[in-house]
């Protein structure tokens, strides 16, 4: 777990109106019932951290929310307008939803610089030079322009991921998922990824982030999400729920974790 | 029988004005020198171009639709592949000369020469693209399921995740498992010879049959041809999928 000091500078700023709202969302892998009834409300410049155990179903969750995976019922709405189906509408939508994943997925064959361009040139019909410009800065922004021509696979995993989340940024998405981006990086590689996920917030993103970094939750979430078994068990402003959790779950779950 | 005829005429005196019965070497160099095996490959290697780059376009296609999300393309690509790979290339190859033209009437060019080298080129080109497509699948296998999900997560469609991340390095990483298909299609042109297009093979049985006293000869220059045609194929496709791999 990163060591990042416990200033909740973020939470402080007022919320907007409703952005993703899920509502009685279920979902089952087989016999498996992986997602049960889930509500939960994300409002515009709001940072959620999910956490629970592994299986707990947050993954999915997330996933749910650009529709890389399906749902069996309920409604899950962006901006008001509810998730398309298939087709133009849901690559449109995805455009607006930008994604971070627990294995970076670069474009293996694509330079660090083409990673970045590829969306705003194929999606949104940017020039290239437009777009060369603005990945250029992003990357700046996220501490690797110096790293625009090489591959991904010539970079650290921390480097990598922080392309990873420039290369969602090109698209200007209105909300940003985040499934357990550090969880495949080495311990001294971390805390590069969530200084730019802490700025992200503190820039107003709006933001749901699986991970099990507490201390990323405490510095810049407005809310901890506790999953288990499917289902929100419950939910707190960060410093109550490590402080005070409600559920016996919670309970146990902190206490495995925080204990070292 | 005199002793004469245990002599070689060989080494008899050419000044009687008789016909020279020549060593081996000669009979063999005058045989090739009335026969135009060169162009004969010529015309394999012509084969393998035009239905290799058709097989390679129509194989694509296949790989996309049997990949696609849409379940009608799926079901077309998969049937195409079963129905084209388990058929006999012979009976494809007289299938399109004796059935479409034959049949059917249906004519790719002008004179009997230029529509069977055509209609040979599209029955080599439809088998071999079943067996393109199977080569690109494999190389879609390679690429990890996370690049189609990142693609699809910035907003791309069906054609750009395909076009511009799945398909690119798919072929990069099929280029093995395609050169494969390649050296299988310079051999199996030698079955255009059941479509009348006269080809390396149509040469060697016509000078087997002319020449009997050098069939061993005549058969193994054909066959080291094809390895000559070949050989560099499998050495270009080893190394290019070496170069070529994506780096993960």
């Amino acid at each position: 777990m990163a060591d990042l000091d416990v200033t909740p500078d973020v939470t402080a700023r007022p919320l907007g109106d409703p952005l993703v709202v899920l509502s009685h969302v279920n979902k089952h892998f087989g016999d498996l019932h992986v997602l049960k009834d889930i509500d939960l409300t994300v409002h515009r410049g709001e940072v959620v951290v999910v956490i629970g155990p592994s299986g707990s179903g947050k993954s999915t969750l997330c996933r749910t929310i650009n529709r890389l995976e399906t749902i069996d019922s309920g409604t899950i709405r962006i901006d008001g307008t509810e998730l398309p189906e298939e087709g133009k509408a849901l690559a449109r939508l995805r455009a607006d939803v930008g994604m971070v994943f627990q294995s970076f997925n670069l474009f293996a064959h694509k330079s660090v610089l083409e990673n970045v361009t590829l969306g705003p040139t194929k999606v949104k019909g940017m020039s290239r030079a437009d777009a060369r410009t603005k990945a250029t800065s992003l990357l700046e922004r996220v501490g690797v322009g110096n790293q625009a021509d090489k591959l991904p696979a010539q970079l650290s995993g921390g480097q990598q991921q922080r392309v990873a989340i420039a290369r969602a940024l090109a698209m200007d998405p209105q909300v940003m998922l985040f499934d357990e981006p550090t969880s495949a990086l080495d311990p001294e590689m971390i805390n590069e990824v969530l200084d730019v996920m802490v700025s992200l917030a503190r820039e107003g993103m709006t933001m749901i982030v699986v991970t099990h970094e507490m201390g990323f939750a405490r510095r810049a979430a407005h809310r901890v999400v506790f999953m288990d078994g499917g289902q929100i068990v419950e939910e707190a402003d960060p410093e109550t729920f490590f402080t005070a959790p409600r559920s016996d779950r919670a309970r146990d779950f902190l206490s495995k974790i925080l204990t070292h | 029988m005199t002793d004469d005829s245990f002599t070689d005429d060989s080494f008899t005196d050419d000044s009687k004005g008789e016909p020279v019965h020549q060593g081996y070497l000669d009979d063999v160099s005058t045989a090739f020198a009335d026969y135009d095996v060169l162009g004969a490959f010529w015309v394999n290697i012509q084969l393998t171009v035009y239905a290799g780059l058709i097989a390679l376009v129509l194989g694509t296609v296949l790989a996309v639709m049997r990949i696609s999300p849409v379940p009608s393309l799926r079901w077309a690509g998969t049937t195409y592949v079963t129905l084209l790979r388990n058929t006999p290339l012979t009976i494809i190859i007289v299938g399109c000369v004796l059935g479409l033209w034959g049949q059917l009437g249906v004519s790719l060019g002008t004179g009997f020469q230029q529509n069977f080298f055509r209609l040979a080129v599209l029955g080599l080109a439809v088998y071999h693209a079943a067996f393109v497509c199977e080569a690109l699948r494999s190389g879609v296998n390679t690429v990890p399921t996370g690049q189609a999900e990142a693609a699809r997560a910035i907003g791309l469609n069906f054609g750009q995740v395909a076009g511009l991340v799945i398909l690119p390095q798919a072929f990069r990483g099929a280029v093995a498992p395609l050169g494969n298909v390649l050296i299988a299609l310079v051999k199996n042109s030698t079955v255009a010879a059941a479509g009348s297009v006269a080809e390396a093979s149509v040469l060697m049985k016509e000078m087997i049959e002319n020449r009997p006293d050098i069939i061993l000869t005549i058969f193994v220059v054909f066959a080291l041809g094809f390895v000559v045609l070949v050989v560099p194929i499998g050495l270009a496709t080893t190394s290019l999928s070496r170069r070529l791999a994506v780096a993960r």
